[in-house]
């Protein structure tokens, strides 16, 4: 049981103010996910909550009780670290049990819990190694491990796997959707990767310079940004913005996705010269040099034939989104 | 870099130093082995076969056996004062606070003063018992002034040694706290360890090398104090404050006895070589991961 309310937070450093005051509110059970740009605030607002540093001013709340003042073993959370931040001089066996042995419990349910977080992770052949005889995504599965025996009221996660390939990240980000279904606890996610945050969370908390920019759902994101900055930041490719009366609408600026552009034979609502063609098989991505606007990327099936060089006519097959001078979202 | 060739080429390019330091070494080790073997009396023209009778003189002095046990005495005692100060030490300068930079650099300081001349120092401007800083406090406080180096001599050059030689632990335990990642011990503070559960679970482990290293280089330097002895209580009172080293520099010195001296360098080179095993073994495994 993990509710997490901020209230009216703030951080400053120095002279630096990274995070204005901040409302949020983390409901139990919720994978929730921090996304942003690098520099946004994503691990301070994380490392707040943590208690790892101190607010300037508001409160924080866990489960109704303000913990604004609490440190951080008070609060009853777990952090994975970026960096794993496993103890290098102790077996996986030990770093798993620490936590436990922290709280004082005795051997017998400290080997049992420990065993058992091993099962769920598949660390058991390596439970006597030390980290640093680990592979990246072993220590990983340590860090969670260690998280996971204190249940905790909620996770902490601080882009746990951007020292991991690509092929790995994959693997992991099913593992640790499989162990929220699981677990069924608070997790908070931190990334800065979109696609990373699309996958996983039931809310998205989309952050810039400090301020939330957007609250929501994946697919409310996706289908109702607020700003030009949410709809620009989450799906890939990144939307396309042109001056509305390049397609007669009266708007000051529109934001089309790419794949909500078709090219049609007949005439369309514009047309350009290709620039680029990506052939990827299942999808190809053409940029297209429209006049009055800047390059415009099309996504189009994988089987066809454009090639760099081309006219061709381009036509919206899908929402429109109009914005005004200031950047915000007026209609979906 | 590692081939083969590149290896013999380096072998033969560091072979001259090699040898040079080697003979630097070797001669001086084998005369003295040799003139442990001779009756050999700077005051007495010529020499003669002794056998091992210098060992045995040595060993069988009551001396020796005192200076033994006051050489344990003073190398343990400064490597635990230098490595629970240099702990502590360390753990200060590595918090932030105003004037660190000024503090860190009189910390480092004393490494730089000679032996003689800080032992000196303390002997004559803080230890007399009439004149010294600690005599006039004592007076100040209405007590009696110690006269440290005829009560407690080996005591008093232990805290002078151990004052040197502080800056040295301090300075490598610092920088050894400096490169332990800090998430490391947010990690700690996350998993429920108070401060002393975060020193005892994440930082003396991660010093337990630098203080291997501490160890392990104090000791080789330790057991040859002379300076601070000679120029503070010459070994006294009695053999009190009398080591190894210093006992062989009476017999040759002021007995001028060199073959005996000879004997008592190829025993305390045997010794530190005992020691060295001893410590290596003890704590060397600390090194191998
Ligand atoms: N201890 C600190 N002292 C001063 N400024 C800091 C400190 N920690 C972070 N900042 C500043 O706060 C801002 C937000 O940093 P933060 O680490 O939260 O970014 P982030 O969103 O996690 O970025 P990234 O994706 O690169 O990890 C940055 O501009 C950073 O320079
Ligand atoms: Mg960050």
């Amino acid at each position: 049981m993990g509710t997490i309310q901020l209230k009216q937070i703030t951080k400053t450093f120095e002279n630096t103010q990274v995070i204005p005051p901040l409302d949020l509110t983390i409901n139990d059970g919720e994978f929730v996910v921090f996304v942003g740009p690098s520099g946004c605030g994503k691990s301070t607002l994380l490392r707040l909550i943590a208690g790892l540093e101190d607010v300037s001013s508001g409160d924080i709340q866990i489960n109704d009780k303000n913990v604004t003042h609490s440190p951080p073993s008070e609060r009853g959370l777990a952090m994975v670290f970026q960096s794993y931040a496993l103890y290098p001089h102790m077996t996986v066996r030990k770093n798993i049990a620490f936590p436990l042995k922290m709280a004082g419990m005795d051997q017998a349910r400290i080997k049992e819990k420990v065993d058992s977080a091993a099962e769920v992770l598949n660390l058991t052949q390596y439970l006597d190694r030390r980290p640093g005889q680990l592979s990246g995504g072993q220590r990983q599965r340590v860090a969670i491990g260690r998280a996971i025996v204190r249940e905790p009221r909620a996770f902490l996660f601080d882009e746990p796997l951007s020292n991991l390939d690509a092929a790995l990240r994959v693997n992991m980000r099913r593992e640790i959707i499989d162990l929220h279904r699981d677990l069924k606890t608070t997790m908070i996610y931190v990334t800065h990767d979109q696609v990373e945050a699309m996958t996983m969370a039931d809310k998205i908390v989309v952050l810039n310079g400090g301020v939330i920019e957007q609250v929501g759902s994946p697919l409310e994101l996706y289908s109702k940004p607020r700003s030009r900055f949410v709809a620009g930041f989450i799906g890939s490719p990144k939307m396309n913005f042109f001056p509305g009366k390049i397609i007669g609408n009266e708007a000051y600026e529109v934001g089309v996705r790419p794949e909500h552009l078709s090219v049609v034979h007949e005439a369309g609502d514009m047309s350009g010269i290709v620039k680029s063609a990506e052939h990827l098989g299942s999808d190809t991505y053409i940029r297209v040099e429209v006049e009055g606007a800047d390059e415009i990327n099309v996504r189009i099936s994988g089987d066809a034939e454009i090639h760099y060089g081309n006219t061709v006519q381009l036509k919206v097959a899908g929402p429109i989104h109009t914005l005004d001078q200031t950047g915000l979202v007026t209609s979906n | 870099m590692s081939t083969t060739h590149s290896k013999s080429a380096a072998k033969l390019m560091l072979s001259p130093s090699v040898i040079l330091l080697f003979l630097w070494m070797i001669v001086p080790l084998c005369m003295t082995l040799y003139f442990s073997f001779l009756r050999y009396n700077l005051l007495k023209p010529g020499t003669k076969w002794f056998g091992f009778k210098n060992y045995y003189y040595f060993v069988t002095d009551p001396s020796f056996m005192e200076a033994m046990v006051n050489t344990l005495y003073l190398v343990g005692g400064v490597i635990f004062i230098t490595i629970v100060g240099g702990v502590l030490l360390g753990l200060l300068l590595n918090k932030d606070f105003w004037g660190r930079g000024i503090v860190r650099l009189l910390v480092i300081a004393p490494f730089f003063v000679m032996p003689t001349v800080s032992a000196l120092v303390w002997k004559n401007m803080f230890m007399n018992p009439v004149n010294g800083l600690f005599a006039y406090a004592a007076q100040f406080f209405g007590t009696e002034p110690i006269d440290f180096f005829a009560h407690y001599p080996l005591a008093t050059i232990t805290g002078i040694v151990a004052w040197q030689w502080l800056p040295f632990a301090t300075l490598i335990l610092l920088t050894a706290l400096q490169s332990l990642d800090q998430e490391q011990i947010e990690a700690a503070e996350m998993d429920g360890a108070n401060a002393w559960h975060r020193f005892w679970h994440i930082i003396v482990p991660h010093l337990a090398r630098p203080i291997t290293v501490v160890i392990l280089i104090e000791t080789i330097f330790l057991l040859g104090i002379f300076a601070e002895i000679l120029v503070t209580t010459n070994g006294g009172p009695g053999n009190e404050s009398t080591n190894i080293t210093y006992l062989i520099y009476r017999l040759v010195r002021l007995g001028f006895d060199a073959g005996g001296g000879a004997a008592g360098g190829i025993i305390a080179v045997i010794l530190a070589n005992v020691v060295a095993i001893f410590m290596m073994r003890l704590i060397g495994k600390n090194l191998d991961h």
